[in-house]
């Protein structure tokens, strides 16, 4: 099995001692099948134990272990250390503010997730007697890519929109919101689109496209997004121009 | 313990050219301004031609010269460049779903351009070009 000395530079934050980040340079022997989270494992087992990051299944589902590789947001149990040849400068999230080294302030993007509502609000109420909520395959189709977001606020890192204005709904709230607004089984669309139609939400959004291209789920939440504003513009003509108009 | 969380600066001005494909993103919005001067020129011509043939003819020949055609072409390269870079994002904001499967991207695109030569050749008819 190959292996090789890979050189990482990681930025390091100590709240307690730091007045602000700084870069460290640790020398690692890597397998050649080895991921960046391997290498930072490795540091952490053998090198210095104090180095903080975030980090769980090792298999790209449970969105933890999301970082700046290269400048660029991955998530770094999907970052081949094959495909960096030079220094790799492992950074936290872009966009999030720091909390020790690795480790980024998640708390506006999950106070974000729950304001959207990212939950089915069935239509109707059933009994557990009356059975499931059906759907056809095609209506499972019309969210179904947009339910394999991760949470891993990749697109968030990618996103200037959401460095400029941190308002900002963002990307993968707006996605998840649109993901149940799509559910034929769902009946919260009104009580969403007060949250995501608003200049905070869809409309602060103007279609970078860089929250796709860094998905590692193939999202596609610019997609989402654009589609939000296409049904709010359609409710709003609904609501003003048709006779007795409203957008539910 | 206590929390001492560190915010890093964001640059208000320079953040584009930080990644190619801001920069990609920039040119396709940077690139409208050129349309807007193109509609702003159109605008005058309208106005020449309600003050009549002479107005309208006078304006018309400064137009002619090296610098108005090489100021139109720029104005054309970038009015393609927007309207294709916004063609080819189309299927994102437009998706075409047919039972379980969604139509291509690429028939999404196409129908774009194509829309779009029609109605360039009618107008180029229209005008008496051909």
């Amino acid at each position: 099995m190959k292996e090789r000395l890979v050189q990482l530079e990681v930025m390091r934050y100590d709240p307690e001692g730091d007045t602000e980040p700084h870069f460290q340079r640790y020398e690692v022997m890597c397998k050649d099948e080895w991921v960046v989270l391997d290498a930072l494992n490795a540091i952490k087992e053998s090198l210095d134990p104090t180095l903080a990051y975030r980090w769980s299944c090792h298999m790209a589902v449970c969105g933890s272990c999301g970082m700046m590789i290269n400048g660029e947001p991955k998530l770094s149990c999907h970052a081949f250390l094959r495909d960096y040849p030079g220094v790799i400068r492992v950074e936290p999230l872009a966009n999030f503010p720091i909390e020790r080294d690795l480790v980024t302030v998640a708390d506006d993007f999950i106070d974000k997730l729950k304001r959207v509502k990212p939950y089915l609000i069935p239509k109707e109420k059933k009994t557990l007697a009356e059975g499931e909520y059906k759907q056809t395959p095609a209506q499972l189709m019309k969210y179904r890519q947009f339910s394999m977001c991760i949470n891993c606020m990749l697109c968030y890192a990618a996103c200037p929109e959401y460095a400029l204005q941190p308002k900002f709904l963002g990307p993968a709230a707006i996605t998840l919101a649109h993901r149940y607004n799509q559910d034929s089984r769902d009946g919260g669309r009104d009580e969403r689109q007060e949250v995501i139609a608003t200049n905070e939400g869809v409309w602060e959004c103007s279609f970078v496209g860089a929250c796709s291209e860094v998905c590692p789920k193939a999202v596609d939440p610019a997609g989402a997004l654009q589609q939000v504003k296409v049904a709010s513009t359609l409710d709003w003509f609904k609501e003003h121009l048709l006779p007795g108009g409203s957008p539910k | 313990m206590s929390r001492k969380p560190y915010v890093r600066p964001v640059s208000k001005t320079g953040w584009y050219f930080k990644h190619p494909r801001y920069l990609r993103y920039m040119s396709r919005e940077v690139t409208c301004i050129f349309i807007g001067a193109f509609a702003l020129l159109m605008v005058c011509t309208l106005e020449r031609l309600s003050k009549g043939q002479a107005a309208f003819d006078s304006f018309m020949a400064a137009l002619t010269g090296p610098w108005s055609a090489l100021g139109l072409l720029v104005i054309l390269a970038f009015a393609v460049h927007n309207a294709t870079s916004w063609f080819n994002v189309t299927p994102k904001a437009l998706p075409v779903q047919m039972g379980e499967e969604f139509l291509a991207g690429k028939y999404i695109i196409g129908a774009h351009y194509a829309v779009w030569l029609v109605t360039t050749v009618s107008v180029l008819l229209f005008a008496g070009v051909f």
